[in-house]
Order: C-alpha cells, then sequence, then structure tokens
C-alpha cells in the first residue's frame, strides 16, 4: 500500500482498516481510504475487484465484516442507510418506475413542507438542465436525461458524500465525455465530497482529484492521476492507467541523484524509484527517444522495427531489441517515422522511467 | 403449423369452456322441473327458422326470478362474496411476507421454498380439507393444545362454522396467493428498494412506497386466483362451514343432487358466472392501468 499523498487524518470520510467477507471470499480486506471536504475521488479497478462493495458498505447497504466507516469524526458503520448523510447514486440509475420524474427527484425530501420540496425540485431539475421534465415517467427519457434525473435525485438532500456507481457506464461515448466536464463542474461548484466507482482508467483520470486504484479487494494505490501514472506501486497499476514498456531487472547500485542502476537481460539500466531488489522498470512509450544513430550518453538499446501503427494523434512503432523483447514506442506523427525492418536506437531520461517492486 | 397455433387453444376453449357454459345457460332458462333430462323447451332441428322461433320463444328467466324472489340464494351469494372478499383480504396480509421473505432468501434456498409451497398439491384436497376437521373439532389438535397451554378451559366451538370456513379457505388457497406474488417480487431489482432506504426512507415506508406498488400486478394476480375459485368453493364449506354456512357451491350441489332440478341448479352456476366476472373485469382494468402507468 503505498501512499503517494499523505491525507489529513481528520478527512470528512474515513474508512479505517474496512473488511467485507462474504462466505469464505474476501471481498474487501484491511482498506484504509480518507475523503477529504470538496474532494472528488475515483475508485478505479476491473470488476469483482472490490470497488462497489466499498461502495455499498459505505452506504450502509452491506455491514462490514471489520474496520470503522466514520462522517464528519462520528461512527457512522451501524447506522443503517436510511441515516446516514450519504447518498448514491446507482448504475443504470435505479429510478422508481412507477412515479414521475418530480416524484422521483421528491422521494428523499419528504421532512420539507410541500411548497418548499416543490421549489427544491424545481431548482434541482434546473441544476440537470431538466426543467418541464417534472411530470414524466423516467422511462419517456433518453439514456443521458435518465442519468441527470438520477443525480439530481441523489443530490436532494444535499449528501456530505455522494457515492456514485458507474454513474457514466449506460451512456455512449460522446455523451460521456459531455457529461464527464458536467459532472467534474457540478461537484466543484456544489463542494459536495464524490466518489465514484468506474472501470474506466480514462474517465478516472478525467474526473478525479484522486484515483484509489482497486486489485483483488484491496487498494493498491491512491494519488493523483500524474503521480499513478508516473510512479505506479506495481505493475497492476502501471497497466491499468496506459501503455507501458515492463523490463525486469536487479537493483545493483545507486547513483548521487538517488537513480537505481539495474543489472537486466538489456544491461545496465537507470531508473527513478526506491524498490530494492528484484524491481521491474515501468517504461512508458512515449517517454522513449528513437534515433538512427547511437545515443551519446546512456546504454545503447539496438533494435530493429518490427511493427508500425498509425494512431492519428502518434505513431506506435514495436521495436525488437537484443534480447528479443519488444518494445512499444510512441512517436509524434510529424516525426520521419522509421521503416519495418531498420534499425533504430532506443533511448530514455532515466528520471522519467520508474523502478516498482518485482512482487505481484 | 407455426398459423394453427392460436387456433388450438381457441378450439380447446370452445369445446371446454364455451360449449358447456351455452348448455348450462340453455337449461337455466328451460322450464323448472326436478326430472332427468332433457329439459323444456327442446329445440326441433327439423323445423328450422321456426323451430328456433318457438324454441327461444319457450324460454324465459322463471329459474332467475326464483333466484331473486328466495333469500335463501341472495343469502347464499352474498355470504359467498362476503367470506371470499374476507379470505383474500387475510391470504393477501399473510402471502405477502411470505413471498417477500421468499424472494429475499438466499437464491439457492428460493427453489426449495418455492417446492415447500407446492408439495401439499401431491396430497389429496379433500384429505387436506378433512385433516382439518381433526384439528378443528372441540375434542381436536387445536383445543387440546389450548387447553394444555391453559389459554382456554373450554374446548373451542370453531368447527362448523363461517370461522372454519375461512380457516380452510386461506389454508388451502394460500399458494394461490403467494406463487404469483413471489414471481413478481423477485423479479423486482433489489436496487430500488435500497435506493428508497438510500434516500431517507425507513423499512416501512420503502415498503409502501416502493415494494407494493411495483408488487401490484402480483398482488392483484393472486387476488384472482383465490377470489374466483372461492366464491363458487363447495368442499371447504361443506366439511369445515357446517349447516350455517351458506355458499353458493353448497347451494348448486343440493340443487343439483338433493333436489334434482337441473334448471334452478344451472340458473346458480351462472350466477356463480357472472359474479366472478366482475372481479374479473376490474383486474383487466388495473392490469391495463398498471401497463399504462409502466410505459
Amino acid at each position: 500500500m503505498a501512499s503517494t499523498h499523505g491525507p489529513d487524518p481528520a478527512g470528512l470520510l474515513t474508512c479505517a482498516g474496512l473488511g467485507k467477507r462474504f462466505g469464505a471470499h474476501a471481498a474487501l480486506a484491511d482498506l484504509d481510504l480518507t475523503l477529504q471536504a470538496g474532494e472528488f475521488v475515483c475508485l478505479l479497478g476491473p470488476s469483482g475487484c472490490g470497488k462497489s462493495t466499498l461502495l455499498r458498505l459505505i452506504a450502509g447497504f452491506e455491514t462490514p465484516s471489520a474496520g470503522t466507516i466514520r462522517l464528519g469524526g462520528a461512527d457512522i458503520t451501524a447506522d443503517p442507510p436510511h441515516r446516514r448523510p450519504v447518498n448514491m447514486m446507482f448504475q443504470s440509475y435505479a429510478l422508481f418506475p412507477h412515479m414521475s420524474v418530480a416524484a422521483n427527484i421528491a422521494y428523499g425530501l419528504s421532512g420539507l413542507r410541500r411548497a418548499a420540496r416543490q421549489a427544491r425540485v424545481d431548482e434541482l431539475l434546473r441544476l440537470v438542465r431538466l426543467d418541464g421534465f417534472g411530470p414524466r415517467p423516467p422511462d419517456t427519457l433518453s439514456g443521458g436525461q435518465r442519468q441527470r434525473v438520477a443525480l439530481a435525485r441523489a443530490l436532494a438532500r444535499s449528501p456530505r458524500v455522494l457515492l456514485l456507481d458507474e454513474p457514466l457506464g449506460a451512456l455512449d461515448r460522446a455523451l460521456r465525455e459531455e457529461t464527464q466536464g458536467e459532472l467534474r463542474a457540478l461537484q466543484r461548484r456544489l463542494g459536495t465530497g464524490f466518489i465514484v466507482v468506474t472501470h474506466d482508467p480514462a474517465e478516472a483520470l478525467a474526473l478525479a482529484d484522486r484515483i484509489g486504484v482497486m486489485d483483488r479487494g484491496r487498494l493498491v494505490q491512491i494519488g493523483d492521476g500524474a503521480s499513478l501514472y508516473e510512479r505506479p506501486a506495481n505493475r497492476f497499476v502501471a497497466g491499468l492507467l496506459g501503455d507501458v514498456n515492463l523490463i525486469p531487472g536487479r537493483v545493483s547500485a545507486r547513483d548521487p541523484a538517488g537513480l537505481a542502476r539495474l543489472d537486466t537481460a538489456l544491461g545496465p539500466l537507470r531508473a527513478g524509484g526506491a524498490a530494492e531488489g528484484e524491481g521491474i522498470i515501468a517504461l512508458r512509450p512515449e517517454r522513449i527517444a528513437l534515433a538512427r544513430v547511437p545515443s551519446e550518453d546512456g546504454p545503447d538499446l539496438a533494435g530493429q522495427v518490427v511493427e508500425t501503427t498509425f494512431l492519428g494523434d502518434r505513431i506506435r512503432i514495436q521495436v525488437r531489441l537484443a534480447d528479443g523483447t519488444v518494445w512499444r514506442v510512441s512517436a509524434p506523427t510529424d516525426a520521419d517515422a522509421p521503416a519495418v525492418g531498420e534499425t533504430v536506437h532506443l533511448s530514455y531520461p532515466p528520471e522519467r522511467a520508474w523502478l516498482m517492486p518485482a512482487e505481484a | 403449423m407455426r398459423r394453427l397455433l392460436p387456433v388450438l387453444p381457441a378450439l380447446w376453449l370452445a369445446a371446454f369452456v364455451l360449449l358447456p357454459v351455452i348448455l348450462t345457460l340453455k337449461i337455466s332458462l328451460s322450464t323448472p322441473a326436478t326430472a332427468q333430462p332433457p329439459y323444456l323447451p327442446v329445440l326441433d332441428w327439423s323445423a328450422g327458422i321456426e323451430g328456433w322461433g318457438s324454441f327461444l320463444e319457450a324460454l324465459d328467466f322463471t329459474n332467475f326470478e326464483t333466484l331473486a324472489g328466495d333469500a335463501l340464494y341472495r343469502d347464499a351469494a352474498l355470504s359467498s362474496l362476503t367470506l371470499a372478499a374476507i379470505a383474500t383480504a387475510i391470504l393477501a396480509l399473510i402471502g405477502t411476507p411470505i413471498a417477500l421473505a421468499m424472494a429475499r432468501a438466499p437464491e439457492r434456498w428460493q427453489p426449495l421454498l418455492v417446492a415447500l409451497l407446492i408439495v401439499p398439491f401431491w396430497t389429496s384436497f379433500l384429505i387436506r380439507i378433512y385433516a382439518w376437521i381433526a384439528i378443528l373439532k372441540p375434542e381436536g389438535l387445536l383445543s387440546a393444545g389450548l387447553i394444555r397451554l391453559g389459554l382456554i378451559s373450554q374446548p373451542l366451538e370453531i368447527l362448523n362454522t363461517q370461522g372454519a370456513v375461512l380457516i380452510g379457505l386461506t389454508y388451502a388457497y394460500l399458494p394461490f396467493m403467494v406463487l404469483p406474488l413471489y414471481a413478481v417480487l423477485a423479479k423486482l431489482d433489489p436496487r430500488l428498494p435500497e435506493a428508497a432506504a438510500d434516500l431517507g426512507a425507513g423499512p416501512v415506508r420503502v415498503f409502501w412506497s416502493v415494494t407494493l406498488p411495483l408488487a401490484r400486478p402480483g398482488l392483484s394476480a393472486g387476488a384472482l386466483l383465490c377470489f374466483v375459485p372461492m366464491v363458487g368453493e363447495f368442499i371447504i364449506p361443506d366439511l369445515l362451514g357446517g349447516s350455517d354456512t351458506l355458499m353458493l357451491g353448497r347451494v348448486l350441489w343440493s340443487e343439483f343432487f338433493s333436489n334434482r332440478d337441473w334448471p334452478l341448479a344451472s340458473a346458480v352456476a351462472i350466477l356463480v358466472l357472472v359474479l366472478v366476472v366482475g372481479p374479473l373485469v376490474l383486474f383487466r382494468e388495473d392490469e391495463a392501468a398498471a401497463r399504462e402507468a409502466g410505459r
């Protein structure tokens, strides 16, 4: 568990040592997470990694097998869902099909008098740009409109933390990108703490202040997008956030700048990162420079181009190196791309390569 | 073949529903007589149109006038409807929590629970109702048990009352209420009640505002499946109701087999049919309204 940002222990929402077992299966184990007031956190991971279980524990639909959940200092671990100042926007929305849009949004406002409730519903409908849709039944709405009704309904009670389970998962791609921006702007304006669960790394990067990567019931790493991308805790995180070349090796020395020197199949290579012993270098394709002559400093990484792929905004070039491994290099399209079969020389700034421990 | 498929149920219904109803209707409009068939008038097929004319002319509503004029039949109809309505209400009250518990049980348990609900059908209906006599009679299990517990000192006078009929109806028809309710509740998206709880609704409000409205198709189907046959029920009032329980099923039976007045008995049968068509129409309208709302 590497935490690149030391979170303030007195955050808005704190999960400590949280675990959840279903029979013999540990859906969640020893999880610590702190959400600061007004923060937008994305939980990212493949299906079955425990991210939805974590959301359901925070909402109160499941009781944790271990650990505590505190909100604003109060222990809410044992509170039933209807007593938690936390609201959830469900995957595929879970709108009440037998109620109008307005009645759906007003459902959580039963404590208000009729006039105040009506005013709040109108305000929320304006907030999600659905003025005039109040009397409509939800299933006459488009997917994007239903998504906004679900958001308005979840925001109606002004929750201190809003939980969103794959909020954009049911939308098509164009709408999803547009809605990402809206969701981000809305969160900034309201200052509500958001926890979004998603399996889409691009979505997590676009939305979140901090991303928590989950794998097999554990929070592997949490931090802002750049630190996760540049300094992944392990190969799972490295691969999740984008294409990466992985070079196994063994740390043999450290230079005065703190960079590690590794013995690899390609000879000695350098990388940043504190791991010792067996390690893996994570090298992003866009960090690699490609030349027709050997570089003057650093090791000579010569190889043969085996494939080039034009991707519009860049070209991906696959190069087979002396040890037989194939590296992926990402080059700008205006570059003079080498042809297949040509010999090229690769180099990278060692401080831009990241050394991870070899485990898992 | 594919075009023939819808014809098959139609043929079935014509042969085993429509034709018997027409025959019964004809007999109910015949001249009252405690006799064997044929009942007057008889259609003279050889006389053509004229034969039809005189046949139709001779049919009348004498039997229905008898039904309307005699308090016995009115009371039997009223009592049948009342008992069936009360039993349906009790079944809804008992069946809903049972169906809800079944639908919320762990998924691997649910087939077993459904099977347990259906198992009694493997035993004769008649025997199961007879068993209730042994339970409800003054020296039976119920009274003996309550006396043993010290809750009562005298045996209960419950057999041969309407109370016993209600117990029998509730027992016998429970699966018909629970199964359609369960079918609807098991398909209910569990996130809907969760969403309601998330929005601050306690368990009671979640049930009344979300679970129950969404279970309504199952509830009305179950109510219909129970109410309609209960109106015409014969065995339960006959075995458990004693002489003070007047229900249409028993009246029907005694007109057919004691009085042997088939025309009058057929009129009672038609009356039962008309009484249960009412709830059917209501059910159809409820369904249509639900479809409209869920559109």
